[in-house]
């Protein structure tokens, strides 16, 4: 159980917190904000971090599952989880078409090709206002109950958007120690010494965009009945681009470092208001000197220092 | 039968041939080395026998079957292997990892399976694991087992490559200069490794210019010059050929 004692830490803590602080803005309101976040983040880690494939239009997934479920449920009727689960599967499918053509490309065409993706999919938000309701959005979804427990309250939100993230990084560790994460890697360290170990790569990159689309999308579903309302706004290239960032910083390839990102990223905001006016210089500010000073990332710098020091103080005491 | 056949190969790049009319085969179970003066196609030869490059015409056989226009990882699992030139080790693993990887063809479990980590993914891990260790403890390595490959000498990381390959499993093994940029110690080492690679029943293709070592384990060596079979026998009768003497180790 060695392998997941960091894993278990971290789920004790977030579930821990909205007993403890049952009534707290930043456990049950800002921390279902930040489950979200950390959800993408994850996903798109295992893209971009594991098999080195960038993804600027990550939130056009996170989107399409939103829209579905607004969409199918007050338009169509639906249930709500049937909703999620079409929503789903039209991401799948999507993905998958699209992750042959898009997935041939490398480096800056393949961000290109993603950008173009996310873009195509957010002007679709604005444009098809019969359909999306244009700038305004969908407002009205129906409740999400499960179990026949409807979901109606924050701290409620809390423990299944907790739970849904929970799950996504411990898919994430998974894969990392796997054969399937192994491969993922290869891709990522060199494309033709994967070939030449059986590692037939076109597929093996396909199947993480899709596996990273279908946890985008149903996590697009579960925000969409969270917030009750869908709109362009919250799935623009921009969130495209925090995101990237949000596993940049945290550390490319490690999956506590997608959840930290997220983490910062998130929180970050919320505390630099009391600066008011000059908020966006501090939050960009933070982010440079993160950067500069430990480019391989905020999670991975620090674990690195950390078995350096454990190494270090073992070679002492020998 | 022969183990890999060469029928024709020609590859040209623009008006350049790099091979050209090229035919060889290679039997069972032997050292068999292709050596010849820089740009004369030995490692173009490499490429478009795993297909990294496709041929311009001509057709190469392993095991009697076709694979001339079989994708590298398809060519793979028929049980061709390779290491490369300019290292090609996944520099973002550490050294059992990049084995592991090496037993890609030797173990299945898929992207779901591992995500939820199914009591058969456990199992295959340890076996994998187990089959990895195998090939650093015959390549030598298995010191350096939890080692990163990023900061590992050059000599290390050759051996990884092999290591790698070999626990494919791979009946044929393409070795493009392996003892490039080794000291004579390593290059001593690497003689014996290739040695017990050949006995433990691997065909071993060996593209190098280290000539002591080529003449010392090879069955079989065939001389390219500008593209084209120069000269094929044994490395006596290549070193008494008066035509390679003319083209390349005379000069030397």
């Amino acid at each position: 159980m060695k392998r997941l004692s960091g894993f278990i830490l971290f789920a004790t803590i977030c579930l821990i917190l909205p007993i403890i602080f049952p009534d707290n803005y930043y456990v049950t309101v800002v921390g279902l904000t930040i489950f979200i976040n950390i959800i993408l983040a994850v996903s798109l880690n295992l893209l971009m971090g594991y098999a080195g494939q960038i993804s600027l239009g990550h939130a056009a997934f996170f989107g399409l599952g939103a829209y579905s479920s607004a969409i199918l449920t007050i338009k169509y009727g639906l249930n709500p989880w049937l909703a999620m689960l079409a929503g789903a599967a039209f991401v799948v499918t999507l993905s998958y078409v699209l992750s042959r053509p898009i997935l041939k490309l490398k480096g800056h065409y393949l961000a290109m090709a993603t950008l173009g993706l996310g873009i195509i999919v957010h002007i679709f938000f604005v444009q098809a206002d019969e359909l999306t309701g244009g700038p305004d959005g969908i407002s009205g979804l129906p409740t999400l109950s499960f179990l026949g427990l409807a979901i109606d309250s924050d701290v409620k939100w809390y423990f299944v958007l907790c739970s849904y993230m929970l799950l996504s990084v411990l898919f994430s560790l998974n894969i990392a120690d796997s054969r399937a994460g192994r491969a993922l890697s290869a891709v990522h360290g060199s494309e033709i010494a994967a070939q030449m170990m059986g590692i037939n790569t076109a597929k093996v990159k396909s199947h993480i965009f899709v596996f990273s689309a279908l946890m985008a999308s149903i996590a697009g579903s579960l925000f969409a009945h969270q917030q009750d309302f869908v709109s362009p706004e919250s799935f623009s290239f921009f969130f495209s681009i925090e995101l990237v960032t949000m596993v940049v910083l945290g550390g490319l390839g490690s999956t506590f470092g997608a959840v930290i990102g997220a983490f910062i990223l998130s929180i970050l905001p919320e505390v630099l208001i009391v600066f008011e006016d000059f908020e966006v210089l501090i939050f960009g500010a933070i982010l440079m000197v993160i950067m500069i000073f430990l480019p391989e990332g905020l999670f991975v710098a620090l674990k690195n220092k950390v078995a350096a020091f454990l190494a270090g103080r073992q070679e002492g005491s020998k | 039968m022969a183990l890999l056949e060469v029928k024709n190969l020609e590859k040209r790049f623009g008006g350049l041939k790099a091979i050209s009319d090229l035919s060889f085969s290679v039997p069972e179970k032997m050292v068999f080395s292709i050596i010849g003066p820089n740009g004369a196609g030995k490692t173009t030869l490499f490429n478009l026998l795993t297909n990294i490059y496709t041929p311009s015409s001509g057709s190469i056989f392993f095991k009697g079957q076709e694979i001339t226009n079989l994708p590298p990882f398809k060519i793979a699992r028929l049980g061709i292997s390779r290491t490369f030139q300019n290292l090609q080790v996944f520099l973002n693993m550490n050294v059992i990892e990049n084995v592991m990887v090496g037993c890609h063809l030797r173990s299945k479990s898929g992207l779901i399976a591992s995500a939820l980590r199914l009591p058969s993914v456990i199992a295959e891990e340890k076996n994998v694991k187990q089959m990895a260790f195998e090939a650093l403890e015959f390549c030598g390595l298995s010191d350096y087992a939890d080692r990163p490959a990023g900061g590992l000498p050059y000599g290390i990381l050759k051996k990884l490559e092999v290591a790698r390959s070999l626990a494919s499993k791979p009946e044929l093994l393409l070795m493009d200069e392996p003892a490039a940029g080794l000291n004579d110690t390593e290059t001593a080492e690497l003689c014996q490794l290739i040695k017990r690679i050949c006995d433990s029943g691997i065909t071993v293709l060996l593209v190098e210019h280290n000539m002591s070592l080529v003449m010392e384990i090879s069955q079989t060596v065939l001389v390219l010059n500008y593209g084209k079979l120069l000269a094929e026998g044994t490395p006596e009768e290549i070193q008494r050929n008066p035509e390679v003497i003319a083209a390349y180790l005379g000069e030397g």
